[in-house]
């Protein structure tokens, strides 16, 4: 049998209506999590389940997909995901920041500034902002109907109370729109300032947490602070080691066993562009 | 002293969970400044009362009616979830007899303190930490601890911790549940003291549910006495205390040992 055996981009039409359902009421309500039908996908919980049904979903044959994986479209998740919708889908994949349509990202937003036709899908272990500080799901609903948000201070005091300044790092909690507090998903906070009024859509998608959420184009994404310990977009300070860049956000990267090491660029592709426009 | 539009009413509150009877035809009137004591025995519906007036119960007859700062006279039920809520959290205070469960027992004094500041908007940490010491230092707890969690204090001090919680947005009403239930002597004088001063110096309301008569004789000014579920007695505290007309009032001031 020669049959094609998967629908294009994967998932069946039904569902993708589903989740384009939810991802149009995500849309309608920046920052709210929307449940959806999260489906089995070929790869493990954790693994980007959620954004690759996000990504499935909005994909069409036009489209040039770029995944990224930490900043990198050289590891294996991202090599996976490109090479799963190349094959299902036919897409053009490419490692271009400025080229592709839709971009999937795990834990990075691309240092080159997104445009308003481009939509970036984020992979979201955990979307609620509020689940370490109350674990139970009923209260965190009723928490974010009322913007009963008090609580998220609390772990941004503990922080200042214990280290001197607000010491989280990554999965920085943000207001969208003045109205849901939201999980940026694992991005380093150096990258919260580039959600706010970004032209490009912003779409999240939680697989295991079966939720969908959205920052429509041109939204205000504010970090949550104090008005004495202001939000401060952090990163290492060094220059990457390979292109020069003193603006981006660096990986640290251990080159032996006799503490060795070098920082270079997380963004591969700003990297390399960098590197190549050099004379 | 006593403002003459009351603070709290409530008006032929009734609560039944399916069959059984939580309490019936219950009326009474609070006025700010005021502190109110329900005395009764175990299961003579005092609890089902308290979270009646305080919103944290839906009545199945009867209505409570509230005054909020701009003067109106609203009624619980009638108000969003949201406006009770905010309520809860700007002008109540609930004194759990747990008081675990009224304190977050993972977080810091301080933020347990703070953090109905920045439920209602603060966003200064240098002013939150101010107040939070400040609170401490009148609920009697060494500042030094205020980035202690209260897992690492004693049964009183966390009793002390969860009351400065609840004052710190100066509430005007303040339930409390037994707040010196499992405490040792001592250490529930100490509480007293402290509760006697705070109400007095902040002209608090509250309704203190007890089965322990010396708080109530201690603490308020009036008291009503419950059994299965109806208002039985109700009086000037001393006057309940000091001359019972029902015989089961008369039982359970008779029943006090004498110490």
């Amino acid at each position: 049998m020669n049959a094609p055996a998967y629908n294009f981009a994967y998932l069946d039409e039904q569902t993708k209506r589903m989740i384009r359902r939810a991802i149009l009421k995500g849309i309608a309500i920046p920052g709210y999590q929307v449940p959806f039908a999260s489906r089995e996908m070929p790869m493990p919980y954790g693994w980007g389940t959620g954004g690759v049904q996000v990504t499935a979903a909005i994909l069409g044959p036009g489209d040039t997909l770029k995944v990224i994986d930490q900043g990198a479209d050289d590891t294996t998740n991202a090599v996976s995901i490109r090479q799963l919708f190349a094959k299902t889908a036919g897409v053009c994949t490419t490692t271009h920041t400025a080229e592709a349509t839709v971009i999937q990202t795990r834990h990075r937003i691309p240092e080159t500034k997104l445009g308003e036709d481009q939509v970036l899908v984020y992979q979201v272990p955990i979307p609620e902002p509020l689940r370490f500080l109350e674990p139970r799901e009923t209260e965190t609903r009723q928490m974010h109907a009322h913007a009963d948000y008090g609580l998220m201070h609390v772990k941004l005091y503990e922080d200042i109370a214990r280290h001197g300044h607000i010491s989280t790092s990554y999965a920085y909690p943000v207001k969208v729109d003045g109205r849901y507090v939201m999980d940026p998903s694992p991005t380093p906070k150096f990258d919260n300032p580039k959600m706010n009024d970004c032209a490009a859509l912003q779409l999240f998608g939680a697989g295991r947490e079966k939720r969908i959420y959205a920052i429509p184009p041109h939204t205000t994404v504010v970090s949550l602070d104090f008005e004495d310990h202001p939000f401060e977009a952090s990163r290492t300070q060094a220059s990457c080691e390979l292109c020069g860049a003193d603006d981006s956000y660096l990986d640290e990267v251990i080159t032996d066993d006799r503490g060795g090491r070098m920082f270079v660029c997380s963004d591969t592709d700003y990297c390399e562009a960098r590197r190549e426009a050099r004379p | 002293m006593i403002a003459e539009a009351p603070l709290l009413v409530a008006e032929g509150l009734g609560k039944t969970y399916g069959r059984q009877l939580g309490c019936r035809d219950v009326s009474l009137a609070l006025h700010e400044g005021e502190v109110l004591a329900v005395v009764g025995e175990s299961g003579s519906g005092k609890s089902t009362l308290l979270h009646l007036l305080s919103a944290q119960l839906e009545p199945s007859v009867g209505r409570v009616l509230y005054r909020t700062r701009d003067g109106a006279l609203r009624d619980l039920g009638e108000m969003t979830t949201a406006e009770r809520k905010f309520l809860a959290r700007t002008d109540w205070g609930f004194v759990h007899q747990d008081a675990a469960a009224g304190l977050r027992m993972a977080v810091s004094a301080g933020a347990n303190v703070g953090e109905r500041l920045m439920a209602v908007g603060a966003r200064h940490y240098g002013r939150i930490r101010g107040a939070a010491l400040d609170w401490l230092a009148r609920v009697e707890i060494d500042p030094g601890r205020i980035d202690d969690a209260p897992r690492t204090f004693s049964g009183g001090m966390r009793q002390r911790l969860q009351i400065a919680r609840n004052l710190v947005t100066k509430p005007r009403l303040v339930f409390m549940d037994e707040p010196t239930g499992g405490l040792d002597v001592s250490v529930q004088a100490r509480l007293l003291d402290l509760l006697r001063g705070l109400v007095r110096e902040l002209r608090l309301a509250a309704v203190v549910v007890t089965h322990d008569l010396a708080v109530a004789r201690l603490l308020s000014h009036r008291m009503i006495v419950m059994k299965d579920g109806e208002v039985i007695e109700e009086g000037l505290t001393d006057q309940v205390l000091d001359d019972p007309r029902e015989p089961y009032t008369q039982l359970l001031v008779s029943s006090v040992l004498p110490a």
